[in-house]
């Protein structure tokens, strides 16, 4: 039997954004056993709630991640209208989706470019995140903040989007789509691509399920789970299908990407096209009495705010599920029998976000 | 075949110029809407401190007797919370970004907003701007 070495990977390592650290037990090259470890981040925002006024705490949901901003807003204020019985006007929910597509649009881009690099396509990365560059400034031009929108408030939004902007974003979407299927097709047809990812990290549906998989973990492995299917905000409005492969490998999960950015150009398109007129938020008074498990899809899967109100202007607890947390698991599972030198493709396919899953 | 996929976006890619922007040569792309950062004008506040309230990092400091108002700006995350709630238009949101620091700094105010006389009655304090 070969002898066994243990070799750390991350915190920092160069196909890593954020830390985590992976432990991993090697016979040879290959992976026998990954232990994580996560904690290098944590910054208690959610001890913050019962600091910051429930309507303040927006912003610093906002700020539990740097990617899925806007939906981190818009899944705590539906946690609160929800407690307090505020209806969002349907202008408003129109626009939550359109900035939610649009951070999944430039979530998806960002991860397709470090998966790219993960694979040491580093054409393909660039070409990735020019892409994804327009998005932001889309982003720009209609919230104020190229990753932090803080559009999202208690009650609705604070910025419509004119009906000029509008006709502009809808004609600028099929040039985007074009360039995107270019892209796409480089990750789905190309043969280094292909070679580099067939059969790695694979898990099954059953194992993808046991084990909590949520988002494009999930839907990779055939795991037909998606949030949006639930219909908050107007994807009730505007019908959706949730993506699946059945794979469940990196490349399945890659695909489930790859379509999901398809997908949600689509759901821009529609959303603009079916804009409703309105007022774009309500008054809210009074204070939150009550709790609510706010639910919402992220560019990773499933966030979940659980929210706790005693009728004071601050919140009693706040408490996060993010994702990535749930994704772990099935990462541990997938590492064994891989190469070394796939470690970091395999590490990169679940989108690890750790500045959320520590919050 | 396979592995001819990039090809095409290679071609483009050589054909067009740059993506990028020479920065600082040429300014970084921002729009009307872009929080840069908050600008104060000392001579319409008048010291009701609702931004220092609203302001959820504590970025704002009033001191309504010695009339400074004070902005760390390391603090501030640029949310325009405090702009929003300002009922006298006090605070605005430049599209500027601000350079880097290397030093930590809070930048101080001292508030000249003088409160206007009463016609009716006789002057009573003149001397309350600095
Ligand atoms: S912009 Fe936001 S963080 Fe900055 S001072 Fe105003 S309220 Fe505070
Ligand atoms: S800046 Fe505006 S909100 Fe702040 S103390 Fe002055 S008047 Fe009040």
């Amino acid at each position: 039997m070969p002898e066994r070495i243990i070799v750390p990977f991350g915190p920092q390592h160069p196909v890593l954004p954020e830390p985590i650290h992976v432990d991993l037990v090697l016979e040879d090259e290959k992976v026998v056993e990954a232990i994580p470890s996560i904690g290098y981040i944590h910054r208690g925002l959610e001890q913050l709630v019962q600091k910051r006024e429930y309507t303040e705490y927006v912003y610093v949901a906002e700020r539990i991640c740097g990617i899925c901003s806007f939906i981190h807003a818009l899944c705590y204020s539906q946690g609160i209208e929800h407690i307090m019985g505020v209806e969002v006007p349907d202008r408003a929910r129109y626009l939550r989706t359109i900035w939610s597509e649009c951070s999944r649009l430039h979530s998806h881009l960002l991860w397709l470019g470090l998966f790219a690099d993960s694979m040491g396509f580093e054409n393909l990365f660039m070409r990735s995140w020019q892409l994804r560059e327009s998005v932001l400034d889309v982003l720009e031009d209609t919230t104020g903040g190229r990753v932090i929108q803080g559009t999202c408030k208690v009650g609705g939004v604070r910025r419509d989007i004119g009906q000029e902007k509008l006709d502009e974003m809808h004609r600028a979407l099929d040039p985007f789509e074009q360039n995107c299927r270019d892209l796409g097709d480089v990750f789905l047809n190309d043969d280094t691509v292909k070679y580099r990812l067939q059969g790695l990290g694979v898990i099954t549906k059953d194992e993808a399920y046991d084990l909590g998989a949520a988002g494009p973990t999930a839907r990779g492995s055939g795991v037909a789970m998606d949030h949006r299917e639930t219909g908050y905000a107007a994807y009730g409005d505007l019908g959706f299908k949730p993506v699946v492969e059945t794979a469940g490998d990196c490349y399945a999960r890659c695909a489930v990407r790859v379509k999901e950015v398809y997908a949600s150009i689509d759901l821009i398109r529609r959303a603009i096209e079916e804009m409703p007129g309105g007022p774009i938020d309500v008054k809210v008074k009074g204070t939150p009495d009550g709790e609510y498990f706010s639910r919402a899809e992220q560019p990773r899967g499933e966030v979940v705010h659980y929210l706790k109100g005693d009728g004071s202007k601050h919140l009693a607890r706040a408490r996060i599920r993010t994702p990535t947390l749930a994704n772990i698991p099935p990462l541990v599972k997938m590492l064994p029998g891989a190469q070394l030198a796939d470690v970091p493709v395999v590490v990169l396919s679940i989108d690890p976000c750790i500045s959320c899953t520590e919050r | 075949m396979g592995i001819f996929q990039m090809t095409k976006t290679v071609i483009r890619n050589l054909l067009g110029g740059p993506a990028t922007r020479q920065y600082p040569a040429v300014p970084a792309r921002t729009s009307p809407l872009t929080r840069g950062h908050v600008a104060f004008d000392p001579s319409t506040c008048r010291s009701c401190s609702l931004c220092s309230k609203r302001c959820p990092c504590e970025a704002i400091r009033l001191d309504k007797e010695a009339k400074v108002w004070e902005i760390d700006r390391m603090r501030c995350i640029a949310c325009g919370d405090c702009v929003e709630g300002c009922p006298f238009g006090s605070l605005t949101m430049e599209q500027a970004y601000l350079p880097p620091v290397v030093e930590h700094v809070v930048e101080r105010y001292t508030i000249t907003y003088v409160k206007p006389e009463k016609p009716a009655k006789k002057p009573a304090e003149e001397s309350a701007g600095a």
